[in-house]
């Protein structure tokens, strides 16, 4: 257990300083190309948002149904949650960037008469409002969940509060995200508009925040204090659920084209148009192959799933087509002839994602790292025997 | 046949079975056991291929319905798309895929397991009628090769069963 304790020390200060080294690099990029500085930043942004958000649900969604597989996770997802006060803080350069990302901050911009009607939404103090309020409204669910599960490894019993709490904190979240991403990602191009839009982060970031947990579950779990906890029927549910959510992002990313395609409106088809043009097509085969379909053929294999260390594999993938996925999603706005990379791609990732594993790791680290005093934790392994 | 009055005594006695080198035996419970199947050497794996292949069947017989009804049978033009649209086909032929899919998980299941099976030797017992409230059965075979009549029995008392039957067939 101390091994592991120097090992994880060790890892978290050096994933620090790589992700410190990182942003200070890439501040310098800024200087040069402030531009593409804050659309690497709003990618990275909305990753890392998005590990931490994903906790956030999947540790409610498993209040909620306490299924045997959540309880070897849930400290993962507890530990991603308590990293949203980052988050917040990495937020604020993003408005310092609101004039370089979003369009409908520009003075000509507002003289098209759709975008006109469209200010009473779309303007910087009610856009910095809205934030305010979902990051009010994400905290209080995160803090509340960890304290009182906090609470309850001392001795108290908060499962049934716990477990009331999670139905309306799910609405709450998918209400927001929804509002969320209509605000940061959907207003890159004001014109463009879907419904669907919302639920595809939703369900984006449960997905990456399962892979998550399957990464460090299955890094931990040949070790003490978690070796001989996590068994093939816990690797098996957490494989079944990746699947279920791999096809539900399928399912709603189609869903959104098949309606924007048979509709085939001017105001909708454009959005599509730019993200198949050039070789941005090429993006969207990756996406369509890695992030749904050789995922999905590969867990519907039982064997992939019963062992962790393949599981752990195909969530890595998953992981990194997140990355893809939301790289397809923003950076279009911006470049519509074709994708351009940029070296600050990558080191603001690296830095946003430096500083969040350090701080996700300082906060696994302080509490055990299974639940304590869950009576529905006893039930579920006296009956797996 | 021996008859249990809990789940772990049953799972025991499958168990010491194994060990004892029986193979063809077969365990009768009103619940669910987990692990019985394992203890029993019950590891099928013919029931998901054959789902694939249900399934795949499913998919393509229903992306060539719709093909054949768009572009053959009647290739209407609307709206200027591609007779051959294949993002309006797909959620057709997903759905015929899942169909198609539950038809052989259904059907397959029923023929592995030899279902319907109007007769089986272990109903000629009339203890058995417990399996389906709180009684745990197991029975050994007579085909199998270790069996014998005499030392099967003698081997299913040190189980300690709370009543022992001979199935007549």
């Amino acid at each position: 257990m101390n091994l592991l304790d120097t090992k994880l020390d060790r890892f978290q200060r050096q994933a620090f300083l790589a992700g410190t080294l990182a942003l200070l690099i890439s501040l310098v990029g800024a200087l040069f190309n402030r531009e593409h500085f804050f659309q690497s930043y709003l990618v990275a942004y909305l990753f890392w948002v998005g590990l931490a958000l994903g906790s956030l649900a999947v540790l409610m969604l498993h209040h909620l149904v306490a299924g045997s597989w959540g309880f070897v996770i849930q400290r993962f997802l507890e530990a991603a949650s308590r990293t949203l006060p980052l988050m917040i803080l990495l937020f604020l350069p993003l408005l310092l960037g609101l004039h370089e990302l979003y369009p409908w901050t520009h003075q000509e911009e507002l003289q098209n008469p759709v975008l006109q009607h469209k200010t009473a939404y779309l303007n910087v103090p009610f856009f910095i409002a809205r934030a305010f309020i979902y990051f009010f409204a994400w905290l209080t669910f995160a803090h509340f969940f960890n304290r009182w599960s906090w609470r309850q490894d001392q001795g108290e019993f908060l499962t049934k509060r716990m477990q009331l709490m999670a139905g309306p904190g799910l609405v709450a979240y998918v209400l927001t995200m929804t509002f969320a991403s209509v605000d940061w990602v959907m207003s890159l191009e004001p014109h463009w508009y879907s419904t669907i839009f919302g639920l595809k982060f939703v369900v984006g970031q449960a997905l990456a925040a399962l892979a998550f947990s399957v990464l460090v579950v299955a890094l931990l779990s040949k070790r003490q204090p978690l070796a001989g906890s996590v068994s093939a029927q816990h690797s098996h549910d957490l494989g079944n659920l990746l699947l279920a959510f791999v096809m539900l992002w399928a399912y709603i990313a189609f869903s959104q084209y098949l309606i924007i395609w048979s509709g085939n409106l001017p105001e909708e088809v454009p959005w599509y148009l730019r993200r198949t043009a050039g070789q941005w097509t090429l993006v969207a085969v990756v996406l369509i192959l890695f992030h749904f379909a050789s995922p999905f053929l590969l867990l519907l294999a039982r064997l992939t799933k019963r062992r962790l260390g393949t599981l752990m594999k195909v969530a890595v993938l998953v992981l990194l087509m997140r990355l893809v996925d939301l790289f397809w999603l923003v950076m279009p706005a911006f470049y519509p002839q074709g994708p351009v990379l940029h070296w600050m791609d990558f080191t603001v990732w690296i830095g946003m994602g430096g500083i969040w594993v350090a701080i996700f790791l300082k906060g696994l680290k302080a509490r055990p790292v299974l639940p304590l005093n869950d009576p529905r934790m006893e039930l579920q392994t006296a009956h797996a025997g | 046949m021996a008859e249990f009055e809990s789940p772990d005594d049953l799972l025991k006695a499958v168990r010491n079975a194994r060990e004892a080198g029986y193979h063809k035996m077969d365990a009768f419970t009103p619940l669910p056991i987990e692990g019985l199947a394992e203890a029993l050497e019950f590891h099928r794996i013919e029931l998901p291929p054959i789902v694939l292949v249900g399934g795949m069947i499913g998919g393509v017989l229903g992306y060539a319905l719709q093909y054949y009804i768009s572009v053959i049978a009647y290739p209407v033009n609307v709206g200027g798309r591609p007779l051959n649209s294949w993002p309006a086909f797909i959620p057709v032929t997903f759905e015929v895929t899942i169909l198609f899919a539950a038809f052989s998980a259904v059907l397959g299941m029923l023929a592995l397991n030899g279902l319907p099976q109007p007769y089986h030797p272990v109903f000629n017992v009339p203890e058995f009628a417990l399996a389906t409230r709180d009684r745990f059965f197991l029975c050994i075979e007579a085909t199998d090769p270790q069996f014998d009549t005499v030392e099967t029995r003698g081997f299913i008392e040190s189980l300690h069963p709370r009543h022992i039957s001979e199935v007549p067939h």
